[in-house]
């Protein structure tokens, strides 16, 4: 739903230039107006991306330049380096990636499986725990904090990756059942029934009929859990504690305490985390652009 | 957002085979949900209802837990920091807020306009939603460090007084709530998806009816979208009551300078991890949970008022 519109290449109702507007000069004045600002604004928010990286290349001391230097000189690509080499930064990595990947299997399983019965399926109180589901999407996760800490205290769990990605497993988060639900909505119910027909049952039909159709709500998932789980600090802070069980967040962070004078090295760690997620992002918009003209996934 | 309760209705079965297919039906359906369900009671109700307990117990987690009656309550009431805390959070949600959803709004409607290059800048509007908090924060700490930061680089060239940002008591909150507004591009893609969901047919009739581009973005588009504003308002104040990573990293996790960044959940934090005071730290987060309560309900009440639902008898 939410991420799939960046993708979209179309638009349908544009709210200030209408197609015809273009043409006369006031429609031109608006258009020229309009490019003005967005490059404007597009300007504040690329001049931050190109401080960060600007700054990860830069010689020891010459971050406090002023005027500052835009480009460094010289440039220092040793910073990298020394920054992987001052922390276990590789294995933060794998930590990280564990967890996600783990989080990402889990949630995509169950809460298709979830939002698949919700969408499909007919079983007295339904609507009822599709509503308790809506509902959870506006608990404020804090007021669980303090409780599932000594649940996971209790079980051995902390120390561990365990409370970071076990719960997944038992329906990822309710807007994943959600958006999932949402999607299976859009499949024609006709496929469900021929394959009934044909003996299937609601098992086979989410997991061979429907699941190989759902590459774009699985796309869509697949980068809000990344995004959501990558980025994940809480958790992480309260229960990996070891600085080799730490993940990227949380080790970047105690990285800040220890060498809080080196933004260079400070900038190039925050580069290197932050460039898989886009690579990642820049991935996955392909098939959301399939997904719009497939489906045309959208919030209802 | 309409959601709509009713799926297609299935194949009509008759006589006993109905039954058994509808049976068999709705166990598979309660399979299916199961894992859910299962999660719903360990990870979410069960400690929920723990919680409710814990406001009555004094546990240090290292020790037994002892009944402390109300003297959760009791510390609550007396203790200098939760109004202080509480203001943080305040201010904090009011101010960033609205800034946050009508500036997403402004630039998903710029975006949603035929131009040409709008696949660019809807990117580069999104990246810094999808950059990590913890490298988003340092770089803005960075930004607004007060000497060497690019902040007060550009304050000085325009001949304004530098700021001291997260040194500075009246600045911390401020630029915490600029940082945040860097972020826009969630709400940004949520109000695109809702533009792209107003049927063109309102436009060409208001057009016919002689509406300039004023009065359709004003009795069209909000109308309109007015769903997904709600959307957009609801999460994002439930979110920013949270408010938490940002806050914890520039201040080193002790909500400085002089606790102008201490909000509830890090006060929270501090109670349970730092002080290991888990009945206390419980206490404040029902207290959290029913001001969050509260504005959500509030916010569903005003939606009678302004909030329009395509199809729905008014």
């Amino acid at each position: 739903m939410s991420s799939t519109a960046l993708a979209d290449h179309r638009t349908r109702s544009p709210a200030a230039v209408h197609g015809r507007a273009r043409h006369t000069a006031r429609g031109l004045l608006i258009a020229a107006g309009l490019y003005l600002v967005l490059a404007l604004f597009a300007v504040t928010f690329v001049i931050p991306y190109f401080w960060l990286v600007s700054t990860s290349f830069k010689e020891i001391g010459k971050e406090f330049l002023y005027p500052p230097q835009w480009i460094p000189d010289p440039f220092v690509w040793r910073n990298y380096v020394e920054m992987w080499n001052l922390l276990p930064f590789a294995r933060w990595f794998l930590n990280t990636a564990i967890i996600v990947a783990l989080n990402l299997i889990g949630a995509t399983l169950s809460a298709t499986m979830a939002g698949y019965a919700f969408a499909k399926l007919r079983f007295p109180g339904r609507n009822v725990w599709f509503a308790i589901c809506l509902a959870t999407m506006m608990m404020p996760g804090i007021v669980v904090l303090i409780p599932q800490f000594i649940l996971y205290r209790t079980l051995g769990w902390v120390g561990t990756n365990l409370p970071l990605w076990v719960p997944s497993f038992f329906g990822g988060s309710a807007f994943a059942i959600f958006l999932s639900r949402q999607f299976f909505m859009t499949i024609p119910y006709e496929l469900d029934e021929a394959a009934r027909i044909d003996g299937a049952s609601s098992y086979r039909i989410w997991w061979s009929i429907l699941m190989p159709l759902s590459g774009p709500v699985v796309a869509a998932l697949g980068i809000l859990l990344f995004q959501s789980h990558w980025n994940e600090f809480l958790g992480p802070l309260i229960y990996l504690p070891d600085r080799i069980n730490m993940t990227l967040s949380v080790g970047l962070r105690t990285m800040l305490g220890l060498y809080s004078t080196r933004w260079n090295l400070l900038m190039a760690a925050s580069v290197a985390m932050t460039l898989p997620i886009i690579v990642i992002f820049f991935a996955a918009q392909r098939h959301f652009i399939r997904g719009i003209v497939t489906t045309g996934l959208s919030g209802r | 957002m309409v959601i709509s309760l009713r799926p297609r209705s299935p194949l009509p079965a008759r006589g006993r085979r109905r039954k058994s297919v509808l049976r068999q039906e709705a166990i598979d359906g309660y399979v299916m949900i199961a894992p859910w369900i299962l999660g719903l009671v360990i990870f979410t109700a069960a400690p929920l209802l723990f919680n409710l307990g814990l406001i009555f117990m004094e546990w240090s987690i290292l020790t037994p837990p002892k009944f402390a009656g109300l003297g959760n309550l009791e510390r609550l009431l007396g203790d200098r920091l939760v109004p202080i805390a509480l203001y943080n959070t305040a201010y904090y949600t009011f101010i960033y807020v609205p800034l946050h959803v009508v500036s997403a709004l402004l630039a998903a409607m710029a975006l949603n306009a035929r131009l040409r290059g709008q696949h660019f800048f809807r990117t580069v509007y999104y990246l810094p939603s999808i950059t990590p908090q913890v490298a988003n924060v340092m770089l803005w700490m960075w930004i607004f460090n007060p000497e060497f930061g690019l902040a007060n680089v550009l304050l000085r060239a325009v001949r304004l007084p530098p700021a001291l940002w997260f040194a500075d008591p009246e600045w911390a909150k401020p630029g915490l709530i600029l940082m945040g507004l860097w972020t826009l591009g969630s709400a940004m893609i949520i109000f695109l998806a809702g533009l792209q969901g107003v049927p063109e047919p309102l436009y060409e009739a208001a057009k016919i009816d002689g509406a300039t581009s004023w009065d359709q973005v004003w009795h069209v588009t909000l109308p309109m979208i007015s769903p997904v504003i709600f959307f957009n308002f609801v999460v994002g104040v439930i979110g920013s009551f949270q408010v938490f990573t940002s806050a914890y990293i520039i201040s080193g996790g002790q909500g400085g300078p002089a606790n102008s960044t201490l909000f509830l959940v890090l006060y929270l934090f501090r109670q349970g991890f730092e002080f290991f005071r888990m009945g206390y730290a419980a206490t404040i987060s029902w207290l959290l949970f029913l001001i969050i309560l509260g504005f959500t309900g509030l916010q569903f009440y005003l939606a009678r008022r302004w909030v329009y639902y395509e199809g729905s008898a008014r």
